[in-house]
């Protein structure tokens, strides 16, 4: 898995490439844990290069989105394929958070 | 059932093998011809859940203690075991809903259902190993 990090705004853009799995998923967190420590706290991950998530890296998402709500902030989803949307909707992950089908709507939802 | 391959391999009790050995059960499976949604979700992420189960729960990453991992590969179905060097667990009694209102935000708890949803069938073995079995049919071979 890499990430690729991006700003627009105030928002912090963070693209997955790959699988976000029990493995990995520790990168995931540190960094928006690390961008939220910098101020961040608007995130919007990217999905549009993800494989599958198991259910660590759905953890750590879960684990992200309470923090920064804490914070006053937020994280929005974009742009899940018809896999990551059937986990999403099968774990009922899709009520938890926003998401939007492209990254532009998951900019525009703050 | 003709069987058209098996897979029977080792690995260390470390969450880093958990992708080669994923990814080498699911390009058998799409040399049988699996769905594209059962190589892309359901066999990759339930077989990441129960290799996970194994290493962080029944080995508890101790590096001295290996993973067991068999696959029986047919036109019909595959069925991987899954074994560690565990206690074992009753697989049965859990049971918790991990989409429930009060579960929603948890962290973990997610890993069982998720092979549940996603496999035909989780089983453990019955006895000495600490053993899981899951079977996923190809798509459009009922039981």
């Amino acid at each position: 898995m890499s990430l690729q990090v991006s700003k627009e705004g105030d928002v912090v853009v963070i693209e997955i490439e790959g699988q976000l799995i029990v493995s990995n998923r520790q990168e995931l967190k540190q960094r928006v844990l690390d961008e939220a420590e910098g101020g961040a706290r608007k995130i919007v991950v990217d999905f549009a290069r993800t494989g599958y998530i198991d259910s660590a890296g759905l953890g750590v998402l879960v684990s992200l989105a309470k923090r920064l709500r804490e914070l006053g902030g937020d994280i929005r989803l974009a742009n899940l394929n018809d896999d990551l949307q059937t986990l999403f909707e099968l774990t009922k992950l899709d009520t938890l958070f926003q998401i939007s089908d492209t990254r532009e709507r998951a900019l525009e939802s703050f | 059932m003709a069987v058209r391959g098996t897979l029977d391999l080792r690995i260390p009790s470390d969450v880093g093998q958990i992708k080669p050995v994923v990814d080498l059960v699911v390009r058998r499976c799409a040399e049988l011809s699996f769905d594209r949604r059962q190589l892309s979700l359901n066999l990759p992420v339930a077989l990441t859940e129960a290799l996970s189960n194994a290493i962080l729960r029944g080995n508890r990453e101790d590096a001295s203690k290996q993973v067991r991992i068999r696959a029986v590969f047919s036109e019909r179905e595959v069925v991987v075991e899954v074994e560690d060097e565990g206690a074992g667990f009753d697989l049965e009694a859990c049971i918790e809903d991990p989409t429930t209102a009060d579960a929603l935000e948890r962290e973990d708890g997610r890993g069982l259902f998720l092979m549940r949803a996603l496999m035909d069938h989780v089983e453990r073995v019955d006895g000495e190993r600490n053993v899981v079995r899951l079977t996923l049919r190809r798509a459009g071979h009922a039981a």
